[in-house]
C-alpha cells in the first residue's frame, strides 16, 4: 500500500512547487516582464509557448514508455504511457485555445489554414485523439496495450516536424522567439518564460503522477474485487 | 477594459478553467474509488459474517 501511494507524495510536492511557479510567473509576466512592440497581447506567450513544449513533452514521454512497453513488457508501462498522451490532448487542447486567442488578436483571425504550423500541431492533436478511440474500441488485454504502443509511437514522429514547421513556414507569419543565435527577448521576458516553463511542467508532472496513481487504485480495486468475491 | 486587455485575461481564464475541470474530474473519480473500497470492505464483511455461523455449527 505505501508503494502504491508513493505517487501521491510526489504529486502532492509537484501541485505544490507548481502552485508556486504558477503564481510567481504570472505576477513577472504582469509586473516583471516589459510589454514590447507586439503590445500586451504578447503576454500570452508565457503560457502558450510553455504549455505547447508541455504538450510535446508529454507525447514524448507517452511515446518513450510505449517503446519500454514494446521493448521490455515492463508492467505498467502502457498505463503510463496512455496517461502521458492524456495529458499531451489536454495541453495540445490549450495549445490551440490559448493560440487562437492570441491569432485572433494579431492578425484578425481565430484560424489560418493557410499555416503550416498550425495545420500539422492540429493533425498531431486529432492523431493523438485519435489514439483513445483506438485505444477503447479494442478489448483491454495485451493486445490493446501492443497496439496502443505502436500508434504511440508512430505520433512522436510527427513533434518534430510540427516543432520545425515554425522554422519553415514560408511566410514567417508565426513569430520566432528562438533563434540559433539564442533566445530574441530581453533578459527579464527569458527568466519570466523559463518560470513559467519550470511551472507547467511541474503541473504536468503532478497531474500525470495524480491521473497515474487514480488509474491504478482502479485497477487494483477491480482486481481485488474479483479476488475476494 | 480594453479588447486587447479582454482577450489576454480570456486566455489565462481558459488555462486556469480547465486545469481547475481536470482536477475536479480526478477528484471526482477519487472519491468514487474511496465509496468502491468502502463498498468492498462492507462486502467482505458481510460475506465473513455469512460464513461464521456455518463454521461454528
Amino acid at each position: 500500500m505505501k508503494k502504491l501511494l508513493a505517487p501521491l507524495d510526489n504529486a502532492v510536492g509537484l501541485a505544490v512547487l507548481a502552485t508556486v511557479l504558477i503564481a510567481v510567473g504570472t505576477a513577472m509576466t504582469f509586473f516583471y516582464a516589459p510589454v514590447d512592440v507586439d503590445g500586451l497581447n504578447q503576454k500570452i506567450f508565457y503560457f502558450h509557448v510553455p504549455i505547447a513544449l508541455t504538450a510535446y513533452a508529454t507525447f514524448g514521454w507517452g511515446a518513450w514508455k510505449a517503446l519500454v512497453h514494446l521493448w521490455k513488457k515492463k508492467p505498467g508501462a502502457d498505463l503510463e504511457s496512455y496517461v502521458a498522451i492524456h495529458q499531451g490532448t489536454i495541453f495540445g487542447a490549450l495549445t490551440l485555445i490559448t493560440g487562437s486567442i492570441w491569432a485572433k488578436l494579431r492578425w484578425g483571425h481565430w484560424w489560418l489554414w493557410g499555416e503550416k504550423e498550425l495545420v500539422l500541431f492540429l493533425i498531431i492533436f486529432l492523431f493523438y485523439c485519435t489514439y483513445f478511440m483506438l485505444r477503447y474500441s479494442i478489448e483491454a488485454g495485451p493486445r490493446r496495450a501492443n497496439i496502443s504502443a505502436v500508434y504511440a509511437l508512430f505520433g512522436v514522429i510527427l513533434i518534430p516536424i510540427s516543432f520545425l514547421a515554425i522554422r519553415l513556414a514560408t511566410n514567417y507569419i508565426h513569430p520566432v522567439a528562438f533563434t540559433k543565435q539564442g533566445p530574441q527577448m530581453a533578459g527579464s521576458q527569458f527568466a519570466t518564460f523559463m518560470v513559467c516553463l519550470a511551472a507547467m511542467w511541474t503541473l504536468a508532472g503532478a497531474l500525470y503522477r495524480l491521473e497515474l496513481l487514480g488509474k491504478r487504485l482502479d485497477l487494483k480495486i477491480r482486481e481485488l474485487r474479483e479476488l475476494v468475491l | 477594459m480594453t479588447s486587447t486587455e479582454k482577450y489576454v485575461a480570456a486566455a489565462y481564464l481558459v488555462v486556469f478553467v480547465m486545469i481547475l475541470v481536470y482536477v475536479v474530474i480526478i477528484a471526482a473519480k477519487l472519491a468514487r474509488l474511496d465509496r468502491e473500497i468502502g463498498d468492498l470492505a462492507d462486502e467482505v464483511r458481510a460475506t465473513r459474517q455469512d460464513e461464521e455461523p456455518g463454521s461454528a455449527g
